[in-house]
């Protein structure tokens, strides 16, 4: 058992655990028949690669976004824009997607990152209710009914379909996979160390003659682009996307996400995606109303473990931590 | 004709400024004393607007249906600063938005609980329920008249309040310094309660007086509030003048800007486009606004430099 206590141990444990029930779900639902949990896997790890992005900039860069959803919004618009005009091309919409997340990041990022603090918070919020707004009222792309995509995206090859769930799954899988790499070793490269710097102290950074503003913008776009992947990745699920993905409530439950798994640790927000769904599923079992036992529930876990699963996981077995 | 409605347009832009400063006002004061981001202030608005409506239609008597409610959503708002908020005042900007962002949730799914679930609709009061002639003909609500007349009240209560008495005093000397209040003696916790029930209060009482117009509905509070954000990060976080001058500014584009956007973008561009592209336009049109503001001066209008 000793070898259980140790810190480093417990989160491997944990990792194989999450890691392991993402990359079986589609065999356990192959034994047990239930080829629904395919597709709600998929979703979950949607959700986990928009929380891996918003944890770059919220949890190691200490910005505090509240809008983004924004960025699931692009990608998702993008393909079903593409698809309105029967374009159906996988990297065209890929690229396109990339290149107007990374567009409005540098934008919105350009505006928001100039204030501090509170006005950060509500910038990113307006600016995507902004957007939100705006899909709703143009009628061509459906406004608020949303856009039906009849034919998901299409690879130019036989080895690999859209349509085939189990494809898709391992396909999400991989992404979310890449994304983790990518942000593991991104925090880990001189860059991650300056941004970490800036969230604990910018002054300071300042000082020691980096740009902090830069380096913020840079990681702000690399949130909003790799977020904007979630977002071709959930056109493709649903085969529909509405403004109903930009909502701002999305945005929160995506906070959440990062908090409860634990902020700024790598594995954290897929810890925290899969049990933001296991806890609605649970809570949504209990009642309809389910929001009348999240909400406290969310309110305790803020008050109660700041520092999310990661941090219980930290703590000592004398309650130190 | 167009200089009537152009007329009539511009006082419904500056009855929507007066209901986004009564709901400011109370958000820009919790921020500017307690260093609290509370996105459940929408929640107050909307439980002021189901318990004035549930009021009024048992009592018949919208005056009572007033003095009724927002004491008893400010007691709510009492109930959960002493509960919850209170040991977030420390805490970070982030452990606030969580929190609050649990009571909003929770707050929606009990209306829909408590009350039938596309929500009220309400009566005007009969006595408010007529139109008064103004210049060009125009005939005009006297209710809308009433909630613009409101707002200019709220707007000389707080002045006097925080210029002219002692609790005023407390507050501006509250965000200025709140460590050296308490270190002067002040009972500091007393203070954020009392000032977080006004708040409450005043977003409540904007909650009843739209009512009649809007209806009660569950995440009524939620629309209003970012556009109340918006107001607040304009006017300067913590300025109670900045967020009256904000929202009425933001009212009236917000207002002026759905009615006449595509006869203004016509003088420039085919009738047709401009059509097309107006509404998308005028959804947006705060948010630019909002936009340049914070360009140009990133505190806000009336905002402090040191925050």
């Amino acid at each position: 058992m000793r070898v259980l206590n140790s810190l480093q141990n417990r989160r491997t444990i944990l990792a194989i655990l999450v890691i392991g029930t993402c990359a079986l779900a589609p065999i356990a639902a192959g034994i047990l028949d239930q080829p629904y949990y395919i597709n709600l896997f998929s979703r979950l790890m949607i959700w986990a690669i928009a929380a891996i992005s918003l944890n770059l900039i919220l949890g190691y860069g200490g910005m505090i976004s509240f809008g983004h959803s924004l960025y699931l919004g692009i990608g998702a618009y993008t393909v079903g824009i593409f698809a309105y005009y029967d374009i159906y091309n996988f990297y065209l919409q890929l690229v396109t997607a990339v290149a107007v997340a990374a567009f409005i990041a540098l934008i919105f990022g350009g505006i928001s990152l100039r204030t501090r603090g509170v006005y950060f918070i509500m910038i990113t919020m307006a600016l995507t209710q902004m957007v939100y707004f705006l899909s709703i009222s143009i009628e061509e792309y459906g406004s608020d009914d949303g856009l039906i995509i009849y034919d998901r995206s299409d690879f130019g090859t036989d080895l690999i379909s859209m349509d085939n769930p189990v494809q898709r799954y391992y396909l999400i899988f991989l992404v979310m996979i890449a994304c983790l790499y990518f942000s593991h070793r991104l925090i880990r490269s001189r860059f991650g160390y300056v941004i970490r710097g800036t969230k604990s102290n910018e002054t300071r950074m300042e000082v020691l003659g980096y740009s902090t503003f830069r380096y913020r913008l840079v990681c702000f776009i690399l949130a909003g682009v790799m977020c904007a992947l979630g977002g071709v990745l959930s056109a493709n699920v649903e085969k529909f996307v509405s403004p109903d993905i930009m909502h701002w409530t999305r945005s929160g439950e995506l906070i959440f996400m990062v908090v409860l798994g634990g902020m700024a640790s790598i594995l954290g927000p897929v810890t925290g995606a899969l049990v933001f769904w296991l806890l609605s599923e649970f809570f949504s079992r209990i009642t309809e109303h389910w929001h009348l036992i999240f909400g406290p529930f969310l309110i305790l876990v803020v008050l109660l473990s700041p520092r999310g699963i990661d941090g219980l996981l930290s703590i000592k077995r004398s309650g130190n931590e | 004709m167009e200089w009537a409605l152009l007329i009539e347009q511009t006082l419904n832009g500056i009855q929507f400024g007066m209901l986004l400063f009564l709901l400011a006002a109370g958000l820009t004061l919790t921020f500017g004393i307690m260093d609290l981001v509370n996105l459940a202030h929408g929640s107050m608005y909307m439980l002021g607007a189901f318990v004035g409506a549930t009021i009024f239609l048992w009592t018949g008597s919208f005056i009572l249906a007033i003095l009724l409610a927002v004491p008893l959503v400010a007691g709510i708002g009492i109930v959960v600063e002493v509960s919850t908020l209170r040991t977030l005042y420390q805490r970070h900007h982030l452990d606030q938005v969580l929190a609050t962002f649990g009571l909003i949730l929770f707050f929606n799914e009990l209306v829909q609980v408590v009350w039938p679930l596309d929500g009220l609709s309400v009566p005007f009061p009969d006595y408010l329920n007529f139109t008064v002639p103004l210049l060009f003909g125009i005939e005009y609500s006297v209710y809308r008249l009433m909630i613009i007349g409101a707002g200019i009240v709220v707007a000389i209560g707080m002045y006097i309040l925080v210029a002219k008495t002692r609790l005023g005093m407390l507050i501006r000397a509250g965000a200025a310094d709140r460590t050296m209040i308490y270190a002067l003696g002040t009972n500091i916790r007393l203070l954020f309660t009392l000032v977080f029930g006004l708040g409450t209060a005043l977003g409540a009482l904007a909650g009843i007086l739209m009512a009649p117009i809007l209806g009660a509905n569950s995440g009524m509070g939620e629309q209003i509030i970012i556009i109340a954000f918006v107001v607040i990060v304009i006017g300067g976080i913590g300025s109670v003048r900045g967020s009256l001058i904000a929202a009425l500014i933001t009212g009236l584009i917000d207002t002026l800007g759905r009615s006449f956007l595509d006869v203004l973008l016509a003088f420039f561009i085919p009738v047709n486009a401009a059509e097309a592209a107006a509404p998308a336009i005028s959804s947006m049109l705060i948010y630019i606004f909002m936009t340049c503001v914070l360009f140009f001066k990133p505190q806000g209008l009336f905002g402090s430099q040191t925050r």
